[in-house]
């Protein structure tokens, strides 16, 4: 008994023959899937390849800093001077037990000055400011400034010299300076901290690691001691290499405090890798998202189309099943044609999406980074998309019943 | 002219029969139903040349379209080329229908964007030949019918009568057991008429069986046997 049958090489030729009847309606057919595949493409790229700036600028701050912190005894300030020396303890000299690890930039101490007194400027400078303000004062140690990466707006920072010698000076915080009304200090302003009196020798703008520096009066550690009865940092700053902050942090604790480095807590950023994988898999997901959905504009073009054609195609449908073909030869005829327009909407749109990468990194003189499986990728795609958008209009065309589809087709 | 000759493929012997119809009944589920098909018998010898004539509505398309294996009947027997079409399934049928049958319609159903040879190799497409061969005995069919000069033509380039015997071409290419033509001079002129009758003729003396539906009665002429349709009966005349 006689048995339909076609051959392959014969569907891709029919098929073929009927994504090219029409030229220009192909190419407008496939426009949605070329944006969609472009978009996903550029996405992909463009998210991969600002990924890349964005974990750089990240890392610059955060990724290159290490905090350590006595570990809290639970006594706080009325524990006892035999506690206080024993566990938890942080030492001022960090500078000499911490810069000479390799890996650390910078490093500093700093701690809160409880109860100093209120601050006032002195009367000469303007008599109308002289009303006492209570404001935190920071007792730090030299290193501090480049560890936070302060920056001094006027005047300069104190020094290992300042330290040494127990000076009575001070640098203020940008955010109150202007308060206190001293805005230059060639002259040498003074304030009043308590009942003594501070040298003003700068003024602090930025302190990106510890916001609350600008915000408050900075003076030597050792005058702190002596003036104050400060004993020790309760925080201990670090500015690592790139890369280095995993190793800092172990390193850190046992440099501090060798005899009981378990007492400290050291803070060190998420490993960088996987900060960096974090944020790229919030930058990506959205960019998916907008490919995924111009992707199934796209597809509904496809499919779209294709119904119209099929319907168009009435009489090529009636005429065929006359000749002999099949339901399934004419459903995988029209499935084969939108796949052929899916493939073909995948290839075009990987590489104009590839194109908009590489402009769009050349423009902001970045570095275009993409997965290298996007181009293959891409076609098998669009093909997947043909095959969906194609399922329901190839089912319309071979459910047809051919003396219909031979009488209203011409 | 040329004298190359396509023989059926009906191997059986002359005294077979190519259509044998027993009581065939086709009635539309519609409300209220129609009877387009009443108890036909029908017997169409291998080399006939019948013509089918009647009203508008009478039934002709239908008897056609079961012929052709394109409907159902609703009741009765239908052996083509001795095999019994109500056992085929819905595949079978397809390929039967690739097999035995060719058509040719009033409306020509030519692929305007395919070239005339291609439009005629489709009729072996779905049977799997390879396309070499597909692809000369197509122009050896469209040299039969007299357009050997029109090869690589776009079907919209030709005349109707072209056209027309294009798509006789086509539905004589793959060596049918019975040519079905519904009107097939409906859409011509009287000088394109004419060819295709000639044509119809010719095939007819390399004994291919042929059923013609027409209105004109210059078509029928050509025919030698003649039934007509009356309400979905069928008698013969002459
Ligand atoms: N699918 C259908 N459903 C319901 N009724 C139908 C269907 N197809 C045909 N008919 C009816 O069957 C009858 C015969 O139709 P058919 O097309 O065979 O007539 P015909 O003899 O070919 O007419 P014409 O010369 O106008 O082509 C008509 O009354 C028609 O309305
Ligand atoms: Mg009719």
């Amino acid at each position: 008994m006689a048995r339909s049958k076609m051959r392959l090489r014969d569907l891709a030729d029919e098929s073929l023959a009927g994504v090219f009847a029409r030229p220009a309606r192909t190419a407008l057919t496939t426009l949605g899937t070329v944006l969609g595949i472009a978009s996903l493409v550029a996405t992909l790229g463009i998210s991969r390849t600002a990924g890349n700036q964005i974990v750089d600028r990240f890392n610059e701050l955060a990724a290159t800093q290490v905090t350590v912190q006595a570990r809290s005894s639970g006594g706080g300030n009325g524990s006892s001077a035999a506690q206080r020396a024993s566990a938890g303890a942080l030492p001022w000299s960090v500078e000499d037990r911490l810069d000479r690890l390799n890996g650390v930039v910078a490093s500093g101490a700093v701690a809160d000055v409880p109860n100093p007194g209120g601050v006032k400027t002195v009367p000469f400078i303007d008599p109308t400011t002289i009303s006492e303000r209570t404001l935190p004062v920071f007792a730090a140690s030299p290193g501090l400034l480049e560890a936070v990466r302060g920056h001094i707006a006027a005047g300069r920072w104190f020094d290992f010299g300042h330290v040494q010698r127990e000076d009575r000076v001070a640098v203020l915080g940008a955010d109150i300076a202007g308060e206190l009304g001293i805005v230059r200090i060639d002259n040498l302003p003074g304030i009043f901290i308590g009942e003594t009196l501070f040298t003003v020798i700068g003024i602090l703008d930025e302190a990106p690691r510890d916001r609350g520096l600008t915000g408050g009066v900075i003076i030597p550690s050792s005058t702190a001691a002596e003036r104050f009865g400060v004993t020790k940092p309760e925080r201990v700053v670090i500015e690592t290499e790139l890369g280095a902050a995993t190793l800092i942090a172990t390193q850190a604790a046992i440099a501090l405090n060798p005899n009981a480095p378990e007492s400290l807590s050291v803070n060190a950023p998420r490993d960088p890798v996987r900060t960096k994988e974090a944020v790229q898999n919030d930058v990506n997901q959205l960019f998916l998202l907008l490919g995924l959905v111009s992707l199934i504009v796209g597809a509904i073009g496809i499919a779209n189309v294709t119904l119209v054609t099929v319907m168009e195609r009435t009489g090529e449908i009636g005429l065929r099943r006359a000749l002999g073909a099949s339901r399934r030869h004419i459903a995988a005829q029209f499935l084969t044609e939108s796949v052929a327009l899916g493939v073909v909407g995948g290839i075009v749109g990987a590489s104009v999406g590839i194109l908009l990468v590489v402009s769009v990194a050349a423009s902001r003189e970045w570095t275009p980074v993409l997965d290298l499986w996007l181009p293959f990728v891409a076609p098998v795609v669009g093909a997947l998309v043909g095959l969906l958008a194609g399922l329901y209009p190839s089912i319309r065309a071979a459910r047809m019943e051919p003396v219909d589809a031979l009488r209203s087709g011409t | 002219m040329t004298t190359t000759c396509i023989e059926p493929a009906s191997t059986a012997s002359p005294d077979v029969p190519v259509v044998d119809l027993r009581g065939l009944s086709r009635v539309f589920p519609t409300e209220p139903p129609v009877h387009a098909l009443r108890r036909i018998d029908l017997t169409v010898m291998p080399g006939d040349h019948v013509a089918v004539v009647g009203a508008s509505g009478s039934g002709k398309s239908t008897l056609l379209n079961v012929l052709g294996l394109l409907d159902r009947p609703t009741e009765g027997t239908y052996l083509l080329d001795e095999i019994d079409t109500a056992d085929l399934s819905d595949r079978e049928r397809a390929a039967e229908r690739g097999q035995r049958i060719g058509f040719v319609f009033q409306a020509f159903h030519l692929l305007s964007h395919r070239s005339v040879e291609e439009n005629v190799m489709l009729a072996e497409l779905y049977r799997g030949e390879p396309r070499a061969g597909r692809l000369q005995r197509s122009i050896e069919a469209l040299q039969q019918v007299g357009l050997g000069n029109r090869i690589g033509f776009l079907p919209t380039r030709l005349s109707g009568g072209e056209r027309q015997r294009v798509a006789i071409a086509r539905a004589i290419v793959g060596r049918p057991s019975l040519l079905l033509c519904d009107e097939p001079t409906g859409n011509l002129d009287s000088h394109n008429t004419g060819s295709v009758l000639e044509l119809f003729d010719q095939l007819r003396d390399q004994g291919l069986t042929i059923l013609v539906i027409t209105h004109d009665a210059n078509v029928a002429a050509h025919a030698r046997r003649h039934v007509r349709m009356v309400d979905g009966t069928l008698t013969e005349i002459g």
